[in-house]
Formats: C-alpha cells, structure tokens, sequence
C-alpha cells in the first residue's frame, strides 16, 4: 500500500518508514510560526515551561501582522513583546516595520516555507504553505509554544480527500474559484481532520500564487492541511529563494484515500460566496443584484503581485463607482515595490482606490477599512463570517480579484465581463 | 467527575469570530475576553452565563481561527464545558491544550437552552435533568486523557523533559 504525500511528509519528520491514518505521531518541526495576536499567549506559556531558549533560532518565526503598523496602544504593546522575545532569543529572521507583510505570503516569497518542510503556526490560514508541496498546519498558541520549545509537535495522522481538477479555466478564473467551488461542494466541515489533495491537469498548471491560494482555504472546509505535489511550477518559484534545504515528495499510484472528487473546472465560472459561510457560494451568473459599500483586494489568500496585476486589469482606465470604496492591500513590501514599479498604483490611484500598506487589517475586522452597520463589502479574503469585518450587521462576499475589481467599478458584485 | 450546568443552545457552524470578535484580539487578557464572549452571537450571553453553565453547538463548533482566545473566552466566563455534534479540529486541540473539557456528542441537537445537564467527564455520559434522557459522547483518546491528566499540555511537555533529561 501506497502513501500520500501527506503520508510521506510526516512519516520523514518523525522517524519513520511509514504512517497510516490515525497514527499519533511526534513529529519534528521545520518551522515554528506566530504572530502579533497569537505570539503574545505563546510566549507566556514558553516563559512558563521554563526554557530559557527556543530549540532553534532560525526556525521560530515571528511576524506582526494583523494589527500592524499598530493600530492603538494594546496593539503597539503586544507586538513590543514580540520584538523584546526576537531580541533576546536572537531569533534570526523577524520581519518588523517596514519588512513586514501577511505572515503566509511572507514567508514563500522569503524562501523560508518549502516543499517538504513541516510547519506549524499559530495561525489558521498556515495551511496556505501545502501549495508548496509542505505539510503545514494552524494550531493554538500552547501547541506553538511547546513547539518552540521541544522542536517537535504531536500530530495524528489525516485520512486525505483527493480532488482531481481537468479541463481548461475559463476567462477571470483562477484557483480562488477551484477552492471557492471545491467549499461549495463539500460544505465548512467537509474536509474536518482530513488533509485535501489537490491535483489534475489544471492543477499541474496552475501558477504558485494560484495554488497558494487554494491551499489557503483548507481550512475554510474544517481541514487539518491542503497540499498540491510540487513539480517545474514549483521549483522555478522556489530555487532563487530558499533559504534552506527542501525535498519533493509525491503520493503514490496507490496511496489510500477516504475519498476521491473529480471536477470539469469548464463548468467552473467565477465564484462568489455570500453571507456569512465561505461555503455559500453562486457562480457570478446567479449573484443577482447586490449593491456594495466596499472593496478590499488583498489578504494571505489574495495580496500576491498576480492578484495585483489581475485587479489592475480590470481597473485600467476606469473609476471605482461614486459610493464605494475601494482598498487595495499588497500583502508583502516586496508585492508593493512591484506594483509600484510596474504602474499599477497609477491604475490602483486613478480608479479612486486607498493603497494601503502591507497588513492584515480589515480582513479580520482589525483596522484600515472596518464596516459599518448594515454595509456590504466584496473582498477577495477567505472568510465571510458574521462581523469579520466589522459590525455584526454588516456582510463580507469573497471574490477572485478581478471580480472584487469590477465589483468596485460597478457598485454592485459583477464580474469583469459585466464591465 | 460529575458536573450539572444549564444549557445555553447555539447553532452549526459557530465560528471563532462569533466566540470571540477579532475586534477584541489586542489583549489575552481573560477577563476582558470574557467580558465579550459570543456577544456577536448574543448580545446579552456574557451578563447572563452563570459559572458552571454549559455551552451547546451544532455541527463544526468553533470553526475559523487558531486564536487560543476562543477557548480562553469560554472558560474565563464560567462555562464547564462545551458539547457540540462535532468540533472543528483547533479549537478541538486549543480546548484540551487548556483544559476546557469538551464533549462530542449525537445528540446536541436535541438540547435546548435553559435545560439542564448533568455530565460525567469521566465516562462520558450525559442525562437532561428534565427528560431522564440519556446520552453517550464519543470517547477522548487516550493520548488526550493523559494531556487533561498531566493538566495541559505544557506540564506534559515539562514532565517529559525531565523525564529524558533526568
Ligand atoms: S490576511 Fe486575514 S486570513 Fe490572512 S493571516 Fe491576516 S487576518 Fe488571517
């Protein structure tokens, strides 16, 4: 019997020849992951294990993120304690100020998150690095911290669900759409405790950013890591910037799976999922008329400089209607220099947009662009849950790029062909 | 050990911005985390739950984020324990990691707000006061039995080290 590629990356990391579903596994870390609102709880509990050093100070990475450049006093003073931690544990990379963006964009495009590598942070969204051929997997801050400081994590081992996507993608479609489509289909606790596999011919060339994407929201169908087998795509993206070793590893022919789904993405159009479950999707044609207060384009699922590039397509040349407000986030400062370079903030300024820096802020209802009372916003984040962008009473709708983009243009959810 | 609370029913699919709002996310204080728990939910919960009153969910309880402040939310303001249908698998580990006993139960849909439960965390049982009706829950694993009996995690973990280094 055959193992996944799941399979494989954990048995490697915990000294073993093989695991099989269900296995309890201690298993060794390649990264360590925190940020500006869960480091604060892990570093209390790492003080009070009473080790004085985290097991290795290149592998624990701290990144403030959410609430930065601080938003108010509270917010200054957790990511304080960070930095005081990063200083006195010498931690080797801590990405702060004017080096700091959304933690999982971050982190690839740094070549600290590679294929094969095991890692774990205190993050949710920390699945996004399974686009890379990574095990990787969110937990909470006391996971972490003993993480920091024993190297290792107990896991057990996920049954995984294949998805096999063929065909063509049609125009404005991209792997937020498979994943949107994919959540549809199964539901929010579709996947729980399971790891998705995603594969198939347009998988096989689908870019890093898109499968990035896709391997982002595993967790907005309750999984415990998304992963896609890495090939070319991925060691193109890779070879320039790892700062460590890495190794690919594949599923084989006769790996088990709970279960298989087999998708004809021509049938795929571009998706949109409405309050307040990122399951609730419509393909663009069925959304109907619903007016917008707000768009925000950018977030770990959808900062990337391809999701600038998609947007600014769409934008080129037209103005964002009277009434809406449109906020557009670069995920990293590298994202920004690139799309400064590239002449995308004049297409980004002269359709009437708010260029933001790099953070987290309004995807999580944090700062930079919080709703009002009975407002709607279409933003290309990956939750839609009630009040995640600010008041209770107002809706979050999650789009690719390119549709938040004419969205903004039109004043109500559309997709570019409506331009 | 056997323990009595009243119910207080919420639905599928009860997020990690429902337990606690992001917007509350600049302290881990858990008294200040308490003061606004599943408010988003019910303005009202966090001036009406009494200590040991117990948490009801549907499907995919808790669900979202990794925020530790989830859990921490839910024990600062005086809840013994949650049972759902099923868990979303962070918050599953963030609530043994801390200590909040939690319970996977069938039959969580039947429970309704303002009954009461009596709930045996040892075997796992569950009987509506009301109803004499009886419920079982799935079993914890024994990995997750010696976590809660090492008192978390973290002295797990500490004990192991001494273990080894000893
Ligand atoms: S961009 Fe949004 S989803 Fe991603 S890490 Fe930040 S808050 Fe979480």
């Amino acid at each position: 019997m055959g193992m996944t590629i799941t399979e494989k990356i954990l048995a490697a990391h915990a000294g073993k020849d093989r695991v099989s579903p269900g296995d309890l596994i201690m298993a060794d870390v390649d990264v360590a992951l925190a940020n500006d609102i869960t480091a604060p709880i892990a570093i209390d509990r790492f003080r009070k294990s009473g080790a004085g050093k985290v097991f290795d100070k290149s592998r624990v990475l701290l990144v403030p993120d959410h609430f930065v450049p601080n938003k108010d006093i509270q917010s200054a003073m957790q990511v304080k304690l960070l930095r005081e931690f990063a200083r006195e544990q010498e931690l080797t990379y801590f990405f702060d100020g004017g080096e700091s963006g959304v933690e999982h964009a971050l982190l690839p495009e740094k070549g600290l998150a590679l294929p094969g590598d095991l890692i774990v942070g205190a993050d949710s969204h920390t699945c996004t690095y399974g686009g890379l051929g990574a095990f990787a997997t969110g937990m909470g801050s006391t996971d972490i911290a003993a993480a920091m400081v024993t190297g290792q994590v107990w896991l057990k081992v996920p049954e995984s669900i294949r998805f096999i996507f063929r065909g063509d993608l049609n125009p404005w479609v991209e792997g937020k759409d498979l994943i949107l489509y994919a959540i549809g289909d199964i539901g929010v606790d579709g996947a729980l405790y399971r790891a998705m596999e995603f594969t198939g011919p347009t998988i096989d060339a689908l870019p890093m950013s898109g499968r990035l994407t896709m391997a982002n929201m595993a967790i907005e169908a309750g999984a415990k890591n998304g992963v896609i087998a890495p090939d070319g795509i991925t060691e193109t993206y890779v070879a320039d910037r790892a700062l460590r070793e890495y190794r690919f590893y594949a599923s084989d022919p006769d790996a088990r799976y709970a279960e298989t789904r087999e998708y004809d993405v021509a049938k795929i159009e571009p998706q949109v999922a409405f309050p307040h479950l990122p399951e609730n999707t419509r393909p663009i044609s069925d959304v109907g008329s619903v007016p917008i207060d707000q768009v925000v384009i950018g977030s770990c699922t959808n900062g990337r400089i391809e999701d600038m590039r998609s947007a600014a397509a769409v934008l080129k040349g037209k103005k964002a209607a009277g009434g809406t407000r449109l906020i557009v986030i670069p995920a990293t400062p590298s994202v920004y220099r690139s799309a400064l370079d590239e002449g995308l903030f004049d297409i980004f300024l002269d359709a009437g947009a708010i260029i933001s820096p790099p953070t987290c802020g309004p995807c999580l209802g944090g700062h930079m662009g919080i709703l009002a009372k009975g407002e709607r916003a279409v933003a290309t984040t990956n939750r839609n849950f009630v009040g995640r962008m600010g008041h209770p009473e107002s809706e979050v709708y999650l789009a690719n790029p390119a549709v938040a983009a004419a969205s903004a243009v039109l004043g109500r959810i559309a997709g570019p062909d409506a331009l | 050990m056997k323990h009595t609370g009243k119910v207080w029913k919420f639905g599928n699919d009860v997020d990690t911005d429902l337990i606690i709002p992001a917007r509350y996310l600049t302290t881990s204080d858990p008294e200040e985390l308490a003061a606004h728990c599943m408010e988003d939910a019910d303005p009202g919960f966090p001036q009406k739950v009494r200590p040991g009153d117990i948490i009801v969910g549907g499907k995919n309880f808790g669900c979202g984020s990794s925020r530790e402040h989830a859990p921490i939310a839910i024990k600062a303001a005086g809840v013994a324990c949650v049972v759902a249908r099923s868990f979303a698998r962070i918050f599953y580990r963030n609530a043994f990691n801390m200590g909040l006993p939690i319970l996977e139960c069938g039959a969580a849909d039947t429970f309704e707000t303002g009954q009461s439960l009596s709930v045996d965390l040892d075997t796992g049982e569950i009987v509506v006061a009301e109803t004499g009706a009886a419920h079982e829950t799935t079993p914890i694993p024994p990995f997750m039995q010696e976590l809660v009996a090492a008192g978390g995690l973290m002295p797990y973990i500490r004990k192991k080290m001494d273990a080894t280094s000893g």
